[in-house]
């Protein structure tokens, strides 16, 4: 099986597989890597050592995030047009912007496209393929944001063992991907919208704040006490749905594994960590692997890498360079 | 076998944990899906039919062509559009009308809603699939008393949103023979208005614009549709002859009438949704 179908199953809910067969050079560097184990040990000792944690990707994508929010909510309120709308749907000095989700949702549940609606939703396939699909997750989605601050609690309620983490199995983000698309065929309604944290959250943030929100806010809650991220892990079909253009992105976080030590600290920061499963010992086949669609593009792995192992990277663009 | 395997000899713990993985997300599937589900319960309420937007298609179309981005909202002048809320159910975030706190007047003159919005919710021109409510289209595109000398003086509008209907005839002021002196609604209501000697493209307060009528005809005067509505003879309660607000087949159902309508509770209010009956 092809990197891209073997990447896109995992994203789907496949537990990623070890590799049958892994390239020449990636067979030598890890022969070369565990040598000398003492040499090995002596390495990863001193990389902890003079390593200065930092958050600044994730500083620039909160900064970005909140942009982008407060672009919305400002054009609406000082009146300034530059992006009118909420994400689900807008208009960015005058360009039709159509979220790709609620764009399906609407076509599936009306059954009839106007052009408008087709020019909104090309734009906004063409942007994201650019920058990177889920990337909408990370740097966008105003739930998202939040969701992270309730993981921040959570985790520090698992480390005081205060509650536990329930996994769902991540088959089941995508049977919710087919059958909200099966509710809007069937019910002709958008039903998945009534219960989207997006557009519930983007549209209290510009139009104010609704009864809606106290959905929002159980969600958190179900995150802190009970699974860790649950919504975007194992729910959100906006999610998949631009994992499935990521997809086909040139942008990526990408994998070095001759600088790895195999520790797995990325793997613990991560929202969906099936998509570093090549940093796990022995499972990287090619010498530099992007993540695959599922990856957010958050930056989180590349800011807790004490190594340099995993950066973004714009695929062709560093061969150009 | 040892008796911690189970017959495909997977240890027991792990096929138990696995087990309890798969209810757990059969759970949560089934518990959102039911949830996402709820939504129907207030597309079903009776009563509960609201004022949509002039342009709206037929409100089950409506509610699944709107996409809820709210730049409907946006666009007008007197803020007239508010969007739906969690007990709309599929209703959230679509764009609706309360006519008695802040009516549509059309200051903005060509409809900018139906211009504003992306996926033909709101339109100046239906598709031909979609067919037209008995009694919900226009005999004529309706004229803007505002811009009534201009060359083009009417709405691109073709629908109706509802219709007025004197609902508290015994309450109206002008079914009484009163006048009406003073701010319509008070001093407190934030409900705005475009007056076109006062300015015509800058909507005010109504409150700042007082009334000195002998007769009241405010739902009459202040409609801003030609012919929408006129004042007609009755005889009253008590014998004497009296007038009367008589909504007449132009009428788009934009709800100003409720809006200015001093009583309390509006002697005429618009019926959403609802289609002329001669």
């Amino acid at each position: 099986m092809s990197r891209f179908t073997e990447t896109f199953m995992v994203m789907l809910g496949r537990d990623p597989k070890k590799p049958e067969q892994v390239s020449e050079a990636v067979r030598q560097t890890m022969t070369l890597k565990y040598q000398d184990k003492d040499r090995f040990v002596q390495e990863k000792l001193h990389t902890r050592a003079s390593h200065r944690p930092s958050h600044e990707w994730r500083n620039r994508r909160w900064a970005v995030l909140i942009a982008v929010n407060l672009l919305f909510v400002l054009s609406f309120w000082l009146d300034i047009q530059m992006l009118e709308g909420s994400l689900t749907a807008s208009r960015f000095v005058g360009f039709h912007l159509i979220d790709l989700n609620s764009a399906l949702q609407v076509m599936l549940a009306h059954k009839h496209i106007i052009v408008n609606l087709f020019i909104g939703t090309f734009t906004v396939f063409l942007l994201w393929v650019l920058l990177g699909g889920r990337s909408f997750c990370s740097w966008v989605c105003p739930y998202h944001l939040l969701s992270e601050l309730a993981e921040m609690l959570h985790l520090k309620l698992v480390e005081k063992k205060r509650v536990t983490d329930h996994e769902f199995h991540r088959l089941t983000r995508t049977v919710f991907w087919v059958l909200f698309g099966l509710m809007a065929i069937v019910t002709g309604y958008t039903v998945f919208e009534t219960l989207s944290p997006t557009g519930i959250l983007s549209r209290a943030l510009i139009y104010g704040p609704g009864l809606a929100l106290g959905w929002v806010f159980l969600l958190l809650v179900f995150e802190v006490v009970y699974s860790r991220r649950a919504w975007c892990r194992y729910v959100c079909p906006i999610g998949l749905t631009y994992g499935a253009v990521g997809a086909i992105s040139p942008l990526q976080v990408s994998f070095r594994v001759e600088h790895c030590f195999h520790e797995g600290d990325c793997r613990k920061v991560c929202l969906v960590p099936h998509v570093l499963d090549v940093t796990v010992k022995g499972r990287a086949t090619d010498m530099n692997m992007g993540l695959g669609p599922d990856c957010t593009r958050c930056g989180l792995c590349i800011d807790v890498c004490p190594t340099g192992a995993l950066g973004y990277e714009v695929k062709g663009l560093s061969r150009l360079l | 076998m040892s008796a911690d395997r189970s017959s495909d000899g997977v240890p027991l713990d792990r096929a138990r944990k696995a087990r309890r993985k798969f209810l757990r997300s059969v759970g949560l599937a089934g518990g959102v899906i039911g949830l996402a589900l709820l939504g129907y319960i207030p597309t079903t309420r009776a009563g509960g039919v609201r004022l949509r937007p002039p342009g709206a298609l037929d409100e089950s179309d409506f509610l699944s062509s709107c996409i809820k981005c709210g730049q409907c909202v946006q666009v007008c002048p007197v803020q007239a559009i508010k969007l739906g809320d969690l007990d709309d159910g599929f209703g959230v975030g679509v764009p609706m009308i309360d006519a008695r706190r802040q009516a549509c007047d059309f200051s903005c003159d060509a409809v900018q809603c139906i211009l504003a919005c992306p996926t033909g919710a709101l339109t100046y021109k239906k598709p031909h699939s979609l067919g037209v409510r008995d009694g919900a289209r226009l005999a004529a595109l309706p004229i803007l008393k505002a811009k009534e000398k201009d060359p083009e003086n009417t709405l691109n509008l073709k629908e109706r949103i509802g219709v007025a209907r004197l609902a508290h005839p015994e309450s109206c002021l002008a079914v009484q023979g009163k006048g009406f002196k003073g701010q319509v609604r008070g001093e407190a209501f934030k409900g705005r208005m475009r007056y076109m000697e006062v300015d015509r493209w800058k909507p005010i307060r109504i409150a700042e614009h007082p009334y000195d009528l002998p007769l009241c005809d405010l739902c009459v005067r202040e409609c801003p549709v030609k012919n929408a509505i006129e004042l007609r003879p009755v005889k009253g309660p008590d014998g004497q002859e009296r007038m009367t607000p008589v909504v007449l087949e132009p009428c788009v159902g934009c709800g100003v009438c409720e809006m200015i309508c001093p009583t309390e509770p509006a002697a005429i209010v618009v019926d959403a949704q609802a289609p002329w009956k001669a």
